[in-house]
C-alpha cells in the first residue's frame, strides 16, 4: 500500500510538473490562473469565436488567425511574393507589384483597417499600408486575397496609413517622413524647414471598394505616425498624431524629442471636400500605380497615373488645428463615442484625453497659442478632457471594449493598463511578455466593439518559446476581460512581427466566404473550359499551353515542338468545382514558383526552355490517391530540329515513330 | 492522495469547454456561398433507398419524353465538355471514370442525376456507387452542377446511347 501510495504521489508530482511545463516553459508566471487554458481552448473540429486579422510587418503579408485558440489559418500575401502559391510570380499576379518604381516584390506591412459602415464592421474588406514604397491594398474578405493596390505618390513611408473613416468614404495615407515634394526635389538636405512637406492622402472608396485618391493635404514638414477619423458627433474630423515637430534631418532619436510637447493634427475632412469641390484644388503632376485585380479574369491590371489634386497649407487655416500633446505622440485613438481622443506620447508618463466638444468651442472662440507653419495651435488646456496620471510608462496604443473603459499598451513597462475614460482612473493592470507594441480588442475601433479579449502583439519574445536561434518567432498574448480584471489566457505565436491588427465575429465572414471559382464565369484570356479546349500554340518565341487539370490528370501531359529559347506560358484551368481541390504546377528548372490553381481559376506560369531535353512538370498539390501520377513531359528541342507542335494525352504512339526527330 | 484529486479534477475541466461553431446566417446569394456548399450534402439527402435503384438525393423521379428534347441536349453537352469530359468517355472505355455508352441503360435516371448533383453522399452510402469507386479508387469530384444541368446532361447521354 505504500508503495502504491508513494508510486500515485510521485505521478501527482509528475503531472504537476508536466502540466506547469506544458502551459508555460518558462518566465513570469504570475499572470496566469487555473482555468487560462480552458477558455482558449477549442476542441478538435470547433470554430474559433473570432477571425484576427494580423499584420505581418516586415513579411509584407498578412496573417489570419482565429481567436480564442490562436491558430493560424491563412497567410495572405498583399506587398510581398509568396512562391508558395505564385502571388507575384504567376503572370495574372505580378501587375499588383507593379509601382512607379517598377516591380516591388516586397513592403513592410503595419496596419489593418477592416470596412465600417454606421462606424461598425460590415465584413467587406481589409486595408493594409505599406510603408517603404508608399501603398495602401485592399484584400476582399469573401477571397482572403489581395485585390487592389494603389501606391501614394508624394509619400515618403505611408506609416499613418491605412485608418478609415465611419462609413469606409475614405481611406487616409500620410507620410512618416516629409519629403521635397513638386518640381524641385533636388534640395539640400538642411533645407528640411523650407522644402520638405508631408501629405495626407485623402483616398475615396467607392460602393465596390475601388480606390482614388481625391485630393492630398500638403502640410508643414512633420512626421506623422498614426490617425484615427471621428465617429459619430466627431463624423467629419480626422486626427493624426505628429512628431518631429522639431523638423529635425538627422539624429531624431535626440532631436526630435526635444519638446515636451508635440501635436494631434485634427483635420475637418469635410471642409476641405468643400474646398475641393469649390475648385481650390490644384492638379499636379505625378506618378504612381494603380493595380487591380479582376476576379472574372482571375488577372490584375496595373494602370500608371499621371496627376493629382493638392489643397496647398494657404487654404488649409480653417481644415487644420494643431493640439500640443506630451511628448512625440504615436497612438492616437478615437473612443466608441467619438468624443474622446486619447493621444498617447510615448515619451510620457501620462495620458492625454481631449474632448471634441471642447476642441470645438476652443476653434469657435478662437482660444489658440499660437501657429506652427502658419496654423493655429489650440491652447492644451482648452481641448484637455483631463489626463490619466501615472498609468505607466510608454503608452502606445488605445482600445476600447464598447463598456466605457480603455486599454493602453505600455512599451517601456511592458503591460496592458485598463482605466476608465470618464473619470481617468486606473482599474488593473497586466504585465505582457515583453514590450507590448500593439493591441487589439476585438472591435476595438469601431461605434460598437465586440469586446471580451485583449490580444498583446509583443515586439521582445526572449524566453516565451523554445529557442531557433538568434531569431524567434514573435509573441502574441490572448487576455480574458469579460470581468473586472485582465486575465492572460494564451500565448501564441506569430509569423513575421506583427504590428496592428483587428478581430471580427467569425459569423460576420464565414457565410460568405468563396469556396470555389465557377467555369461558368471564367473569362480568363487563355482559359480552357474543358478538356476539349486545351491546345498549344506558338507565336513566335512564345508557346501558349492552354492546360487543364483534374484529379488526377493534366492535359496535356506530352508536349513537344518547343524549341530553346522560347518563352512558354502554361495556362493552367483547374477544372474542378469542389471546395478544397486546388491543384498546383511546377515544371523543372522554373527560374519563378508554382503556381496554386483553386478550383475554376487559371493561372499562368512562364517557363523559359533555355535548354534541350524532356522536362518534366507536375501537381505540386496533393489531390487524390493517384496525385503522385499527376505529371507530364515538355520536349524541348534544338532551334534547328524541325520538331512540329504536338499534344497529347493518353495517346501512346509507336515507340519508333518520330525517332531522329 | 488529495492532491492527485485536485490534479485530476483540473485536468477535467481543462477539456470542457470551448465556444461552440458560429451561428450562420444563411445568405444565398452566391452559388457557391458557404450555405449552399456545406449545407447541401445534409439538404440533398433525402431518406436512403438505394433498393429501386433511384440513388440517393433531391431526385426522386424524372419525367422522360420521346423525342428527345433538342434544347436539353445542346446543353447538357456543353456543360459534358467542361465539368465531365476530362474523367468520362463517350465510348465504353473506362478512363479516370467509366465510359459513358449504356449509362442510361445500366443506370435508372434518377439514380444519374443523384450521382451528378449529390456525389459524396452517394459515395458514402449507395453501394452502386461505392462498387464504382473501388473500380476507379478515385472518387468522382463535386463538380457544382445543378439538377437543371444535371438534367440536361441526362438528355445528352440518352442521345449518346442512340436514343431519338
Amino acid at each position: 500500500m505504500k508503495t502504491i501510495h508513494k508510486l500515485m504521489s510521485g505521478v501527482a508530482i509528475a503531472c504537476v510538473t508536466f502540466a506547469i511545463y506544458s502551459c508555460k516553459p518558462a518566465g513570469p508566471d504570475k499572470a496566469l490562473t487555473g482555468d487560462a487554458a480552458s477558455k482558449a481552448y477549442v476542441a478538435p473540429g470547433k470554430y474559433d469565436e473570432f477571425y484576427n486579422i494580423v499584420s505581418g510587418g516586415f513579411n509584407g503579408q498578412i496573417g489570419i488567425y482565429g481567436l480564442p485558440s490562436g491558430r493560424l489559418f491563412k497567410i495572405i500575401p498583399v506587398f510581398s511574393t509568396f512562391p508558395e502559391n505564385g502571388y507575384g510570380y504567376s503572370e495574372e499576379s505580378k501587375p499588383m507589384l507593379n509601382t512607379s518604381n517598377g516591380f516591388v516584390p516586397w513592403d513592410d506591412l503595419h496596419h489593418i483597417s477592416l470596412s465600417t459602415t454606421n462606424g461598425e464592421h460590415d465584413g467587406r474588406w481589409a486595408f493594409a499600408n505599406g510603408n517603404n514604397t508608399p501603398r495602401v491594398a485592399r484584400i476582399d474578405l469573401k477571397t482572403f486575397k489581395t485585390v487592389e493596390i494603389l501606391e501614394l505618390p508624394n509619400s515618403g513611408g505611408n506609416h499613418s496609413s491605412p485608418y478609415i473613416t465611419e462609413n469606409t468614404e475614405y481611406v487616409v495615407a500620410s507620410t512618416r517622413f516629409s519629403i521635397p515634394i513638386g518640381d524641385n526635389t533636388d534640395v539640400p538636405i538642411s533645407s528640411y524647414k523650407e522644402n520638405f512637406k508631408g501629405t495626407v492622402s485623402f483616398i475615396k472608396v467607392d460602393t465596390s471598394g475601388h480606390m482614388k485618391i481625391a485630393f492630398q493635404l500638403v502640410t508643414p514638414g512633420v512626421n506623422f505616425d498614426l490617425a484615427r477619423a471621428g465617429k459619430g458627433p466627431s463624423h467629419g474630423w480626422f486626427f493624426f498624431s505628429c512628431y518631429n515637430t522639431e523638423q529635425a534631418y538627422t539624429l531624431l532619436e535626440v532631436n526630435a524629442s526635444q519638446k515636451d510637447k508635440d501635436f494631434i493634427m485634427a483635420v475637418n475632412w469635410k471642409k476641405a471636400e468643400e474646398y475641393i469641390q469649390a475648385g481650390k484644388g490644384k492638379t499636379t503632376k505625378a506618378r504612381y500605380a494603380h493595380n487591380i485585380h479582376h476576379e472574372e479574369t482571375h488577372s490584375a491590371t496595373s494602370t500608371i497615373l499621371q496627376e493629382v489634386l493638392q489643397l496647398d497649407p494657404a487654404e488649409l487655416k480653417d481644415i487644420i488645428y494643431f493640439i500640443p500633446c506630451p511628448k512625440s505622440p504615436h497612438g492616437c485613438d478615437v473612443d466608441p463615442s467619438g468624443e474622446y481622443i486619447v493621444g498617447s506620447g510615448k515619451l510620457a508618463a501620462l495620458i492625454p484625453v481631449f474632448s471634441f466638444n471642447k476642441i470645438q468651442q476652443a476653434i469657435t472662440n478662437k482660444e489658440f497659442e499660437g501657429e506652427f507653419a502658419g496654423l493655429p495651435v489650440i491652447k492644451y488646456e482648452s481641448a484637455l478632457y483631463g489626463e490619466v496620471t501615472k498609468p505607466g510608462l510608454g503608452p502606445l496604443h488605445t482600445e476600447f471594449d464598447g463598456n466605457g473603459n480603455a486599454y493602453t499598451s505600455f512599451f517601456v513597462s511592458s503591460e496592458i493598463v485598463k482605466w476608465n475614460i470618464k473619470d481617468l482612473k486606473v482599474l488593473d493592470r497586466v504585465p505582457t511578455y515583453y514590450s507590448i507594441g500593439h493591441l487589439c480588442v476585438p472591435g476595438g475601433p469601431t461605434r460598437k466593439p465586440h469586446g471580451k479579449y485583449v490580444i498583446a502583439y509583443n515586439k521582445i519574445t526572449k524566453d516565451r518559446y523554445l529557442p531557433t536561434g538568434p531569431e524567434l518567432t514573435q509573441s502574441a498574448q490572448l487576455y480574458d476581460i469579460s470581468g473586472e480584471k485582465m486575465k492572460l489566457i494564451l500565448d501564441f505565436p506569430t509569423t513575421g512581427e506583427p504590428h496592428y491588427a483587428e478581430a471580427i465575429p467569425a459569423e460576420m465572414l464565414m457565410p460568405k466566404s468563396r469556396k470555389i471559382y465557377r467555369l461558368e464565369d471564367n473569362q480568363h484570356p487563355y482559359v480552357a473550359k474543358g478538356e476539349g479546349q486545351t491546345k498549344v500554340e506558338r507565336k513566335g518565341n512564345e508557346v501558349h499551353v492552354y492546360m487543364t487539370a483534374i484529379r488526377s490528370h493534366l492535359t496535356p501531359d506530352n508536349i513537344e515542338g518547343i524549341k530553346q529559347g522560347d518563352d512558354v506560358y502554361f495556362h493552367v484551368t483547374n477544372l474542378e468545382q469542389d471546395w478544397d481541390v486546388p491543384h498546383g504546377f511546377a515544371i523543372k528548372g522554373a527560374n519563378n514558383a508554382e503556381i496554386l490553381i483553386m478550383p475554376g481559376e487559371t493561372q499562368t506560369l512562364k517557363w523559359k526552355a533555355d535548354r534541350t531535353g524532356v522536362f518534366p512538370y507536375y501537381c505540386t498539390d496533393f489531390c487524390s490517391a493517384l496525385h503522385q501520377e499527376m505529371q507530364g513531359y515538355a520536349r524541348v528541342s534544338a532551334p534547328g530540329n524541325n520538331v512540329p507542335i504536338k499534344y497529347s494525352t493518353g495517346k501512346t504512339e509507336d515507340p519508333t515513330s518520330g525517332a531522329g526527330q | 492522495m488529495k492532491k492527485l484529486f485536485l490534479i485530476m479534477l483540473i485536468g477535467a475541466t481543462f477539456g470542457a469547454c470551448g465556444p461552440d461553431k458560429p451561428k450562420q446566417t444563411s445568405e444565398n446569394e452566391d452559388a457557391d456561398s458557404y450555405e449552399n456548399i456545406h449545407g447541401s450534402e445534409g439538404g440533398n439527402a433525402v431518406a436512403a433507398n438505394a433498393d429501386d435503384g433511384k440513388g440517393i438525393g433531391q431526385v426522386t423521379e424524372v419525367t422522360l419524353n420521346t423525342p428527345l428534347e433538342q434544347e436539353r441536349i445542346g446543353r447538357g453537352k456543353a456543360i459534358y465538355e467542361m465539368k465531365c469530359q476530362a474523367c468520362h468517355r463517350l465510348d465504353n472505355q473506362r478512363v479516370v471514370g467509366p465510359g459513358w455508352k449504356e449509362v442510361t441503360k445500366r443506370r435508372k435516371p434518377e439514380w444519374i442525376m443523384n450521382m451528378v448533383t449529390n456525389v459524396d453522399v452517394m459515395l458514402d452510402k449507395d453501394a452502386e456507387a461505392q462498387k464504382l469507386l473501388e473500380l476507379c479508387l478515385t472518387r468522382m469530384p463535386n463538380q457544382n452542377v445543378s439538377i437543371g444541368d444535371a438534367r440536361d446532361v441526362l438528355e445528352f447521354m440518352r442521345q449518346n446511347d442512340g436514343e431519338k
